[in-house]
């Protein structure tokens, strides 16, 4: 069985690769996806303390995260297509001001 | 053979580890959403494998479902709706792209030796804890005088993951349930409200273009009522 570090070493991998997507990428559903990443990152993290402690509290947070994932990719693409309709991109560097 | 089955599970994990982190940096360097959705499914599933051998059923399952059958859905949903050809096909990266790097490293570098072999402990101390849930149980107690009365007590029984889970949701967990609900809720209005178009410019033959002129031009009226 791997160890509880090597979970924790994959989780750390995923969420840097998803922080440096957030960062370095301009199409704005690509970053909502890196976003997601993160999201699934933390919670290999639960999972794995949860397993480790013998505790079911990491599942159920688990539970909720992906709870909030969902509504906030929901919102966050019905942003990305009135952006879309607003500018004709979905580049984050378009979206520079709040006034519409 | 013992020692063969023994390294069945580290062959699997780091098989799906391998695939998740190959996959997750394929989602970021792609320059197609649709490409990158598709992988991002991939490493869902992968999640959802390493979620089923930590002993957590029931997550690795609501995994699937939400996330590689609602959200992937939704986000390749949008990705049609969006005409990604029509895009100006520039640069896919930020101008920012040095700092990001940096930035990237550093994290990674800090989160490795927080999580680095040796930190936690790797046994788990009670394996049947994951599957097991306390019920409420009465048994008959003789007395001295020899009337028989029921007792309440709690005792762990030993049930699935995901009716222990179920037990914990719906009994401890039971107002940030309810509040995960009515989230939902707001979540869905927010989103319809949002991406709704807004009335008397749903024409067909309207351009979006329409909507930044008229946006500039009600600038330029208000400028001039100010000045």
């Amino acid at each position: 069985m791997p160890s509880t570090s090597d979970f924790l070493m994959l989780s750390a991998t995923l969420f840097t690769v998803g922080l440096i997507g957030v960062i370095l990428r301009r199409n704005m559903i690509t970053v909502l996806m890196c976003i997601e990443l993160m999201l699934n990152a933390v919670n290999i993290n639960l999972v794995t303390f949860s397993h480790m402690l013998g505790s079911l509290e990491g599942q159920i947070f688990t539970i909720f995260v992906i709870t909030v994932a969902a509504g906030e990719a929901a919102v966050g693409l019905a942003i990305i297509i009135q952006l879309y309709r607003l500018k004709s991109s979905i580049n984050v560097d378009d979206a520079r001001n709040l006034n519409g | 053979m013992d020692a063969l089955t023994a390294s069945i599970p580290l062959l699997v994990f780091v098989v799906v580890g391998t695939i998740a982190v190959a996959s997750s940096i394929l989602v970021v360097a792609m320059r197609n959403p649709v490409n990158s959705a598709l992988f991002l499914l991939l490493t869902f599933l992968c999640v959802a494998v390493l979620f089923v051998m930590e002993g957590a059923e029931f997550v690795g399952a609501v995994q699937v479902l939400v996330y590689a059958g609602g959200i992937m859905v939704l986000f390749l949903f949008v990705v049609m709706l969006i005409n990604v050809r029509a895009l100006p096909d520039d640069r896919i990266l930020s101008p920012y792209w040095t700092g990001g790097a940096v930035v990237g490293a550093a994290v990674f570098v800090l989160l490795v030796a927080l999580v680095r072999p040796g930190v936690y402990h790797e046994q788990n101390d009670n394996p049947l804890a994951l599957r097991s849930t306390t019920v409420n149980a009465r048994h008959r107690v003789v007395q001295p005088d020899g009337t028989t009365v029921r007792k309440r007590y709690t005792r762990q029984q030993v049930v699935g993951n995901s009716e222990a889970i179920g037990m914990a949701l719906y009994r401890d967990y039971l107002v940030p349930f309810e509040v995960a609900s009515l989230f939902l809720l707001v979540a869905m209005v927010g989103a319809i409200l949002i991406g709704k178009r807004e009335l008397g410019i749903d024409d067909e033959d309207v351009d979006p273009q329409y909507i930044v002129d008229r946006v500039a031009e009600e600038k330029e009226m208000k400028e001039a009522m100010s000045a």
